[in-house]
């Protein structure tokens, strides 16, 4: 702690002002996570970590470090970038099998899928030629 | 020149992230660009089609109206958090977007854009149809919503790759 008693002020208020938003925004989101109700609704919560609030801790860290370093440090730059590009693939992982599942247990409130030639729209029983190759733990009334 | 570097924008981006990750040095200077290379040369052969960047201030002028876009649904998202949905009043749903965009890259740029936005979700896109489900946490308007993506971030996308 001795080192960080000789920062200015001028550099101490904005990296502790950041600090303390990306930690406060980032603990909203968990907050979020913990009461919303519906899984969609939830997806939204965390981004709110992965957006200001890792920014806001990031940008804390690139200020108060490039200053005792004596240089620009931008390795932080790296790990928003990271953040952003990752952040989609498993929002969509997420999203899109809570959709799947939805749409097959016919929850109401979802939209179906949209009419294509190429893959069947769940639920659906499948024609009676076919019923060979489904698998008998999907038939409808299994479960 | 195309058939040496394929693509010139991922070389240059890996030489950059090189140089970051290391400290800069005629060495690491030529290492990097050697590796970035090679890492362009291998994407090449999976990946052969260019991205095709026309505009990139637009992509500038975008990055600077997403950014404030994400500061301004950070407050509005972690107040509904608070305030407990407007104590209740506030309703989420789904919206289909029509698209205009049809290459990879722009609409993978999309998609961030919009993760990366607290208060919407990107759940579905059908490339057949080119409609984009959304998840929006607080729904308002629907059109405005439509509107939004489609004027303020699509047009810029479009501007930026041509199609």
């Amino acid at each position: 702690m001795t080192y960080l008693e000789t920062l200015p002020a001028w550099i101490a208020l904005p990296v502790a002002f950041f600090l303390v938003l990306g930690a406060t925004l980032t603990l909203l989101g968990t907050v979020g996570l913990a009461r919303l109700h519906s899984f969609y609704d939830r997806l939204h919560a965390p981004t709110l970590g992965t957006s200001w609030g890792a920014a806001g801790i990031l940008l804390a860290s690139m200020i108060l470090v490039s200053w005792t370093e004596g240089r620009a440090v931008l390795h932080e730059l790296v790990i928003g970038i990271f953040l952003m590009i990752t952040t989609p693939v498993t929002m969509m992982f997420l999203g899109r099998a809570a959709l799947h599942r939805d749409r097959i247990e016919g929850t109401p409130g979802i939209p179906g899928a949209v009419a294509r030639s190429d893959v069947p729209i769940g639920p659906v029983s499948p024609p009676e030629g076919e019923a060979a190759f489904a698998d008998p733990a999907d038939a409808p009334g299994e479960d | 020149m195309t058939r040496l570097f394929p693509h010139p924008l991922l070389t240059c981006a890996l030489l950059l992230l090189w140089l970051l990750l290391t400290s800069f040095s005629l060495g690491n200077l030529v290492l990097g660009f050697g590796v970035a290379a090679l890492a362009s040369r291998a994407l090449a052969a999976i990946e052969p089609e260019r991205v095709k960047l026309r505009a990139p201030m637009a992509l500038v002028r975008l990055f600077f109206i997403v950014g404030l876009d994400i500061m301004r649904s950070n407050y509005a998202v972690a107040r509904l958090i608070l305030t407990g949905g407007r104590h209740g009043r506030r309703h989420s749903g789904f919206i289909e977007i029509p698209l205009r965009l049809r290459d990879p890259a722009p609409l993978a740029l999309l998609a961030m854009i919009i993760t990366a936005t607290p208060g919407t979700a990107w759940v579905e896109y059908d490339d057949e149809t080119s409609t984009l489900l959304l998840h929006v946490f607080d729904m308002i308007e629907t059109d405005d919503w439509v509107k939004l993506i489609g004027t303020r971030y699509e047009s810029l996308l479009l501007e930026a790759f041509p199609a």
